[in-house]
């Protein structure tokens, strides 16, 4: 028996290990750790920590183009959701905190599930409602200030650690396990690539798409409030211009890192999450490398570009062609 | 959105219906751009309270950010006669028009914080504006001064790309740094103005450059992301303002709670009160007919431990930051 390495991964694995090691080449200490107050501390741990508020919405994001949708609004719904955790964090206990941080992220993707899933609106201008009421529903709430907080439990959000790993970092790793039992562990994730494949005939089938595309969007909601009140307990305070600001794009190119065609069908959780690790491994290298900063986009496009390219199949084929090619002169 | 601008809109109703209502020797109309930041907010409220202490009528027209509306306003104070319009304008061109009415009415214009394009120039009496160069030069001074000869290693959080002010205050500041042979700015990154930038990008820093210890002081653009930096330097078990010494400019509410702390070092203010000088200009303009110079530039005044940080903290926290 021979071992068979998955086809499918390689590139974005290629792709990390690349990344980590141009990090490692600008930055010699990059995989250096040590313990500090009890939380590990280095650089690798900050491109995880860093990367947790766009891997939780990449969760919601994969699923929502998985079914051929798309979600603008997730950015507003962590700043809404972070403004929420906030505004209460110093009167009410962590439950309640976190609890209404979630329903109001269930309630922004219940309406944007309505929105697309019963009202047939295009999902790409139905959640851009969202993504410009939704900034200016978090600055009503904070009153156009950034709401800060001492509460403790939800610093530990933020800032705290289990058994050494920084909060965040664990929340997102249950994120991931939760949500793959869900879809994998059942047929809900085979029902998702149904319905994102071909839509009228999963309904014919007997799928109920309509249900299918409302609960991503409910998901994808509550991904994103998790995200903001993690970003909120990071710097311990609600900002409620710049929260989330862009993280949608972030988040949808971590989807498509990850291999999930933006026409729906199959997806992948991990690929997904590994994209978020791709492109923070990415930030953080920036940071560490000392570049001007009017490097930044430049450099982020180039790569970004450059493991896009490694996906395609066109690609593939092309460079087979000119092998082909090449053998065949004489 | 809507409901906000509603309220404004009836805000600003009620604001100018109340026309006349007191007996005040002057009234002034102030076109205020909008709540676009919390310094924004800050100042409006302070106009309010320097207009009260001078018993001058202030009638403020919140703009939302759009440059019609600011005409609008301007164009309804010109038709109440004011006996001065204030104006923060939103961007620099446009204003030809409407200013020679209010030229032409006899009305006096004052600028608050932004300038307009030189065409207007002869179109308005003074702009009060701050001067975001010398308020790199104020930071940088405190540092020099600070440090004394000691060779000291900066790491500077930048404000966005692109913007003005952030250009300035990064060439105000190395114009001091160029001066001083013992400073050196080591690593420069944008932290876009925000929190949550300044502290990933502080983070990734202190890994850098040996853990932090080869850093001597942290020059921030805004007091924002010094609050972000001065988190990331307690996880990595440093101690700001004492093994890293801060520097940062605008003078928000929450840098003075980090400096009473003993977090943080100074911060520049950039003063929400530019309307208290345009108000003392007009007043000695009308009353005596001084011309006042075309530029009132406010004063970047430095704030540190000494300056008994939480009474200034006290003052400000209701200003609306």
């Amino acid at each position: 028996m021979t071992l068979r390495i998955p086809r499918r991964g390689l590139a974005q694995a290629f792709a990390l290990i690349v990344i980590l090691m141009i990090d490692r080449a600008v930055s010699p200490q990059f995989f250096n750790l040590h313990l500090q107050d009890g939380r590990l501390f280095g650089s690798v741990i900050d491109v995880l920590n860093r990367g947790t508020p766009v891997a939780l919405l990449s969760l919601g994001m994969v699923l929502v183009i998985a079914t051929g949708g798309i979600d603008l609004s997730v950015g507003a719904v962590m700043a809404i959701a972070g403004a929420t955790a906030a505004s209460l964090a110093d009167t009410h206990s962590l439950p309640v905190v976190i609890g209404s941080a979630l329903a109001v992220g269930l309630a922004c993707g219940l309406w944007n599930g309505i929105l697309v899933a019963v009202l047939r609106i295009q999902p790409i201008v139905a959640t851009l409602i969202l993504m410009v009421a939704g900034r200016g529903i978090a600055q009503l709430i904070t009153e156009g200030r950034i709401v800060t907080f001492t509460s403790p439990d939800l610093v530990w959000m933020g800032n705290g650690a289990v058994l050494g790993l920084p909060t965040p970092i664990v929340i997102a790793i249950g994120m991931l396990l939760l949500t793959g039992a869900v879809v994998r562990g059942t047929a809900l994730g085979l029902l998702i690539e149904a319905t994102g494949g071909n839509a009228r005939a999963s309904e014919l089938s007997g799928v109920g798409t309509r249900a299918m595309i409302l609960s991503v969007y409910v998901w994808c909601g509550i991904c994103a409030a998790l995200a903001g009140v993690i970003a909120a307990a990071d710097i311990m305070g609600a900002d409620a211009n710049n929260a989330g600001l862009w993280l949608e794009l972030d988040a949808i190119l971590a989807v498509v890192i990850g291999g999930t065609s933006l026409f729906g069908g199959r997806f992948s959780l991990v690929l997904a999450v590994a994209g978020a690790m791709i492109i923070q491994a990415m930030n953080t290298g920036i940071l560490l490398s000392g570049y001007p900063p009017e490097l930044n986009l430049l450099v982020k496009a180039v790569v970004v570009l450059a493991v896009l390219l490694a996906q395609s199949p066109r690609l593939g084929d092309l460079s087979r062609f000119t092998a082909r090619w090449r053998r065949s002169k004489p | 959105m809507t409901l906000k601008a509603l309220f404004a809109a009836s805000a600003t109703a009620a604001l100018l219906l109340a026309t006349s209502a007191s007996a005040a020797e002057l009234t002034v109309g102030f076109s205020q751009i909008g709540s676009e930041s919390g310094w924004r907010a800050a100042e409006t409220s302070v106009s309010k309270s320097e207009a009260a202490k001078r018993k001058i009528n202030l009638k403020i027209a919140d703009a939302q950010q759009k440059q019609e509306n600011q005409i609008k306003a301007i164009r309804s104070f010109i038709a109440q006669n004011v006996d001065a319009i204030f104006l923060a304008p939103v961007v620099a061109s446009g204003w030809d028009a409407v200013l020679k009415e209010a030229k032409e009415a006899k009305i006096p214009v004052v600028l608050l914080d932004r300038d307009i394009d030189p065409s207007g120039k002869d179109l308005y009496l003074t702009a009060v504006t701050s001067d975001s160069v010398h308020e790199g030069e104020v930071a940088g001074e405190w540092l020099a001064k600070t440090v004394g000869g000691k060779a000291c290693n900066v790491v500077e959080l930048q404000g966005t790309v692109g913007a003005s002010v952030a250009t300035n205050r990064k060439k105000g500041f190395d114009a001091v740094i160029a001066k001083n042979a013992n400073l050196k700015v080591v690593r420069s990154q944008t932290g876009d103005f925000t929190r949550a930038k300044g502290k990933e990008v502080m983070e990734s820093f202190i890994k850098a450059e040996n853990g932090g210890k080869s850093i001597c002081a942290v020059y921030a653009h805004n007091d924002d992301m010094m609050v972000g930096a001065i988190q990331a330097m307690k996880e990595a078990g440093l101690k700001p303002g004492k093994d890293i010494l801060t520097v940062s400019i605008d003078a928000v509410p929450d840098i003075f709670k980090a400096i009473s702390a003993g977090e943080a070092n100074a911060t520049v203010e950039l003063t929400p009160n530019m309307a208290g000088p345009a108000f003392d200009a007009i007043v000695a303009f009308k009353e005596k007919g001084t011309v006042p110079p075309k530029w009132i530039q406010t004063e970047s005044k430095l704030y540190t431990a000494a300056d008994d940080p939480q009474k200034v903290y006290d003052s400000k926290k209701g200003l609306g930051y």
